[in-house]
């Protein structure tokens, strides 16, 4: 293929794997932000959502549009169910120690693991897309479900943003996660805020599992990757900035298309990874984060 | 000696005894399963150092454990060293890898320090993938069972032999854990203390915080890398797998179970999750619900990890 | 190894022994020809024990779920046909999370505590390799269904053995002559970055240049890579085949987006069914496969004219007519490995019989029986088909299928064989030391 529709391509790969990665990195951000604890289980939440999904597609007929939107619904309000449970249960007892939380959040992932393996199986399954459409360039073809993903990230991200900046929940949020204790002392209810924040988490994951899955598919391992990009892209944009998210998302998923172009495929993600790891060497608090430990 | 430290050196020695005579009456399985998890103890000790005592979290110490097993392992096979120059390697490995991450990732603190850390380790992992040439990637390689022999002055130690395997195990574990023993005692030990609780203060007194964190990060890494070479020539196998991100999360869970910063924590905890997974993969074949309920419970009721809580609840003299 | 080459008393003495093994186990397979019933009602004594090291959880668990099944069924049929010897065989099941480190841990186990008699059943190369170590410290015979080199290359010890499966060296070698004659000459291989991977490169590139074709790029794909569109440029545009062998759960997304960046007016496909197993054929995004071609190791479809004791079975381990559960449509077996467990059991069977096994005293014995063994006919007891055992190497070679999807199924076009995939051998364990 000549440069220029390679480029393209690789272009293209990388907006959409930004896309993918900003996803991802929602709900991350979120209960990163605010709640400051390693949640291990995130990816977990990611990969139940995408269970889910499968299983509510199945459950429905006719246009693959229905099971979809179904499944769009349906699936995100069920983890945050399970997440406010896990929050309430488990991590409000452990009043949110950084240290037992990893413990305890590692302790979910083998739960949601085993639960995902013995009641959906092994397999890994696809979803069927809304629409399935090919878009035929003049030197390669192209699906557009995986380009309105791209559409769908930016909406999604505009969306928590007006939550955040926006709303009285997002105010709530904001107080709670700039200055713990003195919202505390203003009479904000944190520990609701916390299981607030956890549910809303693992519902943004469950949200970009299922735009995802019909692109990728449904396996009860496919948790560990979400996990350590969106910690990656959370962490290089800097902990609290969804702009910085927007941002690191792009770097990575441009460099990694890009870089793919004159290396070898592991050569090239080997570089690309030291790449977004120099950035973080040389630019610690992120690129749009305020210094903070 | 104070009162505390006599205790705490009592205890220390018994724990070692204890071990040494478990070689005579434990049954052949769980003899076997005590010689890896002396080695993986090893592991864990070497990432509480820099977990436990300096606060570094790290996500990346997969990468110096599997330095030390490819330095070892890779010389031997590729090469014919014998066990010990190939162990030597497999130490200069981890400690140059953990020189030159060290200096580059603690220009980063807390969660950054994580991230870096996790991306270093996985171009690593990608890079025994890269070189499967050599490697054979994720498969491994074998080390030929007349290659694993210890010369010694007047006596070859057959690594192969279950009982030598365990007193090797345990020979490396005692010298790790008295090293441990008395690093934490000493000024050095007592200023990465330091540094984890007040970073500034201890620059404002003068210190030079960076290179400690650095000696930290390199002895954290040589003695992660011992584990690796350890694991390599007691038991044969050297793959990828072993440089993969769960191979980062396992000592910090070891460690965390067991509890931070305490000497003994790395060993109870790396013992507690082995048989954990052992006992419930025989109960059910839902066997990681198990394990993750288990989990759950140790940390509501332990949560500063077992030999952490037991110290701030009931021996404050623990070490 | 060649450090190992002394003659010792147990090979010397094995000699004699070996040429008396041969003609038992020649009549042994006479015997177990379909109508044989059971040996005369022989001691009843303690069951035999044989440790299956199962992939239950981590990322083998599609195949170790089946592998679990075709393996249970076996030792029932075995047993309701009066056993081993007379005595009756007990499968304990260890989970070793599809992970090098636990399959030692679980193989010690197997020896140690469970005291088996032998070891079985493990399919990730990884484990093998992992646990073979283990295998010949603990001197313990380890029977594994693998398909990985690793056996025949020589680099494990005597007391591993793959009877029931071919390995990919065979296997890769017994296509190329097909591909070149069928599909076309100029051959671009895309395949995973890690060593089963390079296995295929390392092996198909020699075995393509036989046939007068070439390979002519190579696009090897890092495990951790979720998506694969910007690699298909790196096809030139003058491939006449694509040879594709990823695995993992992201294969359907590469096999999507393949058909995404091509339409339909890309090169021909031929693929390793290793990526699709467990998968349904008629999953969303799999439209694109329609006329490529697989290699089976045995089908996964009912085809016409298929012989009773595959149907036979088929039947026994619960497959319907597309290969999935007769209990679930939507649970896609891996018809085209798992046959190797049962193969793998009739093997330990028939060797355990030809040395007349009495317990763990044996175990040189049993080895020494089955590297005595050379053909197996097909049958109830090898219903992939014919095989031909190479006890130097302790590797079997079969027959390999090659399949069409045709309206959503795979269809067997073609049968190569054993011959096709016969190599010289590299190593030979019969004279290492026990």
């Amino acid at each position: 293929m000549a440069f220029g529709p390679y480029f393209l391509l690789a272009t293209l790969e990388g907006l959409v794997t930004a896309a993918v990665l900003a996803l991802t990195a929602l709900g991350l951000s979120l209960v990163f932000g605010v709640m400051r604890v390693v949640n291990v289980a995130h990816g977990e939440f990611y990969m139940l959502g995408a269970v889910l999904a499968w299983w509510l597609a199945s459950l429905v007929s006719g246009h693959p549009a229905i099971g979809f939107l179904l499944a769009l619904i349906v699936s995100p309000l069920l983890v945050a169910a399970v997440a406010f449970l896990a929050e309430r249960l488990v991590l409000s007892r452990l009043k949110y120690e950084p240290e037992a939380t990893i413990v305890a959040t590692i302790g979910l992932l083998y739960i949601i693991q085993q639960l995902a393996l013995t009641f959906y199986g092994p397999e890994a399954r696809p979803v069927r897309a809304p629409f399935d459409m090919r878009i035929a360039l003049p030197w390669f073809g192209y699906s557009a479900y995986k380009l309105s993903v791209i559409g769908m990230a930016v909406l999604l991200m505009l969306a928590t943003w007006i939550l955040l900046t926006r709303t009285k929940i997002g105010l709530l949020m904001r107080a709670t996660q700039s200055d713990r204790e003195t919202a505390l002392a203003f009479g904000i209810p944190v520990g609701r805020v916390y299981a607030g924040v956890f549910a809303l988490g693992a519902g943004l994951a469950a949200v970009a599992a299922v735009l995802i899955v019909p692109t990728q598919q449904a396996h009860y391992l496919m948790g560990l990757d979400p996990l350590l990009l969106s910690f990656i892209v959370v962490i290089i944009g800097g902990l609290g900035s969804l702009r910085g998210t927007l941002v690191a998302a792009l770097l990575i998923g441009l460099s990694d298309g890009i870089i793919s172009m004159f290396f070898s495929p592991t050569l090239a993600k080997m570089l690309a990874t030291l790449l977004v790891a120099l950035v973080l060497v040389f630019r610690p608090q992120g690129l749009f984060g305020t210094a903070m430990r | 000696m104070t009162r505390a430290g006599a205790r705490n050196l009592l205890l220390h020695g018994a724990v070692l005894v204890l071990l040494f005579a478990l070689n005579f009456v434990l049954p052949e399985y769980h003899r076997g399963i005590l010689s890896r998890v002396m080695v993986l103890a090893v592991f864990a000790m070497g990432y509480n150092l820099a977990f436990g005592y300096t606060g570094l979290l790290s996500l990346g110490h997969a990468m110096f454990f599997a330095a030390g097993l490819y330095g070892a392992g890779l010389t031997i096979y590729h090469l014919g060293w014998s066990v010990w120059p190939a162990f030597g390697a497999g130490l200069l490995a981890g400690g140059v890898v953990a020189a030159a991450i060290g200096f580059l990732a603690l220009r980063t603190t807390g969660v950054a320090f994580m991230i870096v850390t996790l991306m270093f380790a996985q171009v690593f992992y990608l890079g025994t993938l890269y070189f499967t040439t050599y490697t054979r990637g994720e498969e491994g390689l074998i080390l030929p069972q007349a290659s694993r022999k210890l010369e010694l002055p007047g006596a070859e130690l057959i690594l192969t032999d279950p009982a030598v395997r365990y007193m090797t195990a345990l020979t490396l574990f005692a010298a790790v854990l008295v090293g441990i023993f008395l690093l934490v005692r000493s000024s050095f030990g007592r200023a990465l203390v330091a540094i984890r609780e007040n970073e500034e203060r201890m620059r404002m007194l003068g210190y030079d915080v960076f290179a400690n964190k650095l000696l930290a990060m390199i002895v954290s890494g040589v003695i992660c890398a011992a584990a690796g070479a350890a694991y390599a020539v007691l038991f044969g196998y050297v793959g990828s797998g072993f440089a993969a991100i769960q191979y980062s999360i396992l000592p910090l869970l070891w460690v965390l179970l067991g509890g931070a910063a305490t000497t003994l924590g790395p060993l109870i905890g790396t013992l507690f999750m082995f048989y954990v997974i052992d006992i419930a993969s025989g109960l059910t074949r839902a066997h990681l619900l198990v394990v993750g309920i288990a989990l759950i419970l140790v940390v509501l009721y332990f949560p500063k990890g077992i030999a952490g809580t037991i110290r701030e609840r009931w021996l404050r003299w623990l070490q | 190894m060649s450090k190992n080459r002394k003659p010792n008393i147990i090979t010397s003495n094995g000699l004699t022994r070996r040429a008396t093994l041969k003609g038992m186990a020649a009549s042994a397979g006479l015997m177990a020809a379909p109508g044989f019933v059971r040996y005369a009602q022989a001691q009843t004594s303690e069951p035999i024990r044989i440790g299956f090291q199962c992939h239950r959880t981590g990322i083998g668990a599609a195949y170790g779920r089946w592998y679990e099944r075709v393996t249970n069924v076996a030792a029932r049929v075995i047993n309701e046909a009066g056993g081993i010897n007379g005595r009756s065989l007990e499968i304990i099941i260890e989970d070793d999370g599809t992970d090098a480190a636990r399959g030692s841990e679980v193989l010690e186990k197997f020896a140690n505590q469970h005291k088996v008699d032998l070891v079985y059943g493990t399919l990730f190369s990884h484990v093998v390799v992992g646990s073979a170590p283990m295998a010949g410290e603990l001197k313990i015979p380890y029977y594994v269904v693998s398909e990985g080199y690793h056996v025949a290359s020589g680099q494990m010890n005597r007391y591993c053995v793959q009877p029931g499966i071919t390995d990919v060296k065979a296997q890769v070698r017994s296509m190329a002559p097909w591909i070149a004659e069928n599909l076309g000459k100029r051959v671009t291989l895309i395949y995973p970055d890690y060593a089963f991977g390079h296995d295929h490169r390392d092996f198909f590139g020699p075995a393509i240049e036989a046939q007068g074709g070439e390979v002519i790029a190579q696009v090897p794909i890092p495990p951790t890579e979720t998506s694969f569109t910007r690699y298909f440029p790196q096809i030139p545009s003058d491939t006449d085949v694509i040879y594709h062998v990823m695995v993992g759960p992201a294969v359907l997304t590469f096999v999507k987006e393949m058909g995404e960046f091509f339409g339909t007016g890309g090169p021909q496909l031929f693929g390793f069914i290793d990526s699709l197993e467990a998968v349904d054929l008629n999953s969303p995004g799999l439209e694109f496969l329609e006329g490529s071609h697989f290699w089976e190791g045995m089908a996964r479809y009912v085809q016409p004219e298929m012989p009773d004791y595959e149907i036979a079975y088929r039947e026994a381990v619960g497959l319907d007519e597309s290969g999935a559960s007769v209990n679930d449509p939507k649970d896609v077996s891996t018809a085209a490995h798992m046959f190797g467990c049962w193969e793998t059991l009739y093997v330990i069977k028939r060797s355990m019989e030809a040395c007349g096994y009495r317990g763990p005293q044996d175990r040189t014995s049993l080895i020494e029986a089955t590297e005595a063994m050379t053909e197996m006919d097909a049958g109830p007891e090898h219903p992939q088909g014919r095989k031909v055992f190479n006890g130097k190497i302790h590797q079997v070679f079969g027959e390999q299928s090659i399949s069409q999807v045709r309206d959503g199924k795979l269809e067997v076009v073609h049968r190569t064989s054993i011959e096709d995939g016969l190599y010289e051998p590299e190593a030979d364990y019969t004279t290492m030391s026990f």
